[in-house]
């Protein structure tokens, strides 16, 4: 199924799919990439991003390798008692399954969005900022139980000293993100509720946002699986 | 045809993707809780993992719509991140190695 693309001078041309789509869409006299520009440079951001965290989990599982202590127990660290029930790594759980929440509010507050419902869209938008603030409420928690048992950049109780550090970076620099996800979600729904992009007739902006949010929750995925669970 | 308006897809194919999500999450969390252990363990994990990056991948950021060129130009180069881990588990390896037989007791 070919698309049919406008040209600079405005006419309409068909333009192949599949690998001949690659080398036509590069080479010919148009964008590259039949996305607005907004979306384009998101994208280009989130390769960046994937380089920083994969970096940094490359130098963790380094320093994991070649420690000759052994790794504290994950499961046993991130453990809570609820209710006199000792339950392993049930605080990541939870805050896994927040951010995968955020993300499913966050892709129908796209699809609202491309709807035209400015209403939907500001509500879903909020409710994914408020969820990210609650994984970051959780994730001020877990750092300050393991601060208060003594694991520090340097050293810990629990065995290898390169525990500490690597968790403070990985998770610290990820907080961060879901941090500045809430701030700019928040601000992306505000304009959608005083209807900013319904004057224009376009919600492209809130799929751009979305982008960044799933992106924090799929750098989660490889944080959740690699860091904790391994 | 082109999606000029954007992405625009069945609310329901989210839905399943989401209910998906939290099921191989589900599965994660129970291969810590199981106390399943060795390359059993990580093999899991890895599955569940790259299933769940997936699916936000090509259904949540839409690259299973997006045009070839796009998506070669966005998954392409973080696979030479794979040849960066192999790089620092050799070198890691070799570390550890020469710990055991200077600093080891």
């Amino acid at each position: 199924m070919a698309q049919e693309v406008l040209t600079n001078t405005g006419e309409s041309i068909a333009v192949p799919d599949g690998l001949a789509g690659v080398a036509s869409d590069w080479s010919a006299d148009k964008e590259a990439f039949g996305v607005p520009w907004g979306k384009a440079m998101m994208w280009i951001f989130l390769v960046s991003d994937t380089f920083i965290f994969a970096s940094f989990l490359t130098g963790y599982m380094t320093v994991r390798m070649s420690t000759t202590v052994p790794w504290p127990n994950t499961s046993e660290v991130f453990a809570l008692t609820i209710a006199g029930q000792h339950i392993p790594l049930v605080l990541i759980a939870i805050m896994t399954f927040v951010l995968i929440t955020s993300s499913g509010t966050m892709a129908m507050a796209v699809n609202f969005g491309y709807r035209g419902d400015r209403k939907k869209t500001a509500m879903l938008m909020m409710a994914t900022a408020v969820l990210g603030a609650m994984f970051v409420s959780m994730q001020a928690f877990e750092w300050t139980k393991l601060i208060l048992e003594g694991v520090r950049p340097w050293g810990n109780p629990f065995g290898a000293a390169q525990f500490g550090s690597t968790f403070f970076m990985i998770t610290g620099f990820h907080g961060l993100h879901v941090s500045v996800g809430v701030i700019y979600l928040s601000i992306v729904a505000f304009k959608v509720w005083r209807g900013d992009y319904a004057r224009k007739g376009n919600y492209q902006i809130v799929e751009i946002t979305g982008l960044y949010w799933h992106f924090v929750d799929l750098v989660w995925i490889f944080i959740f699986a690699l860091f904790y669970l391994w | 045809m082109a999606h000029a308006e954007g992405q625009q897809h069945p609310i329901k194919i989210y839905l399943w993707i989401w209910l998906l999500l939290f099921v191989l999450s589900a599965f994660s969390y129970m291969v810590d809780y199981l106390h399943i252990q060795g390359y059993l363990r990580w093999t899991l994990i890895l599955i569940f993992m790259f299933l769940k990056a997936g699916l936000i991948v090509s259904v949540f950021m839409h690259m299973a719509w997006e045009r070839l060129a796009l998506v070669y130009a966005i998954l392409v180069p973080p696979l030479c991140l794979f040849v960066l881990v192999g790089l620092m588990a050799t070198e890691a390896d070799y570390t550890f190695l020469t710990r055991l037989a200077f600093f080891a007791k």
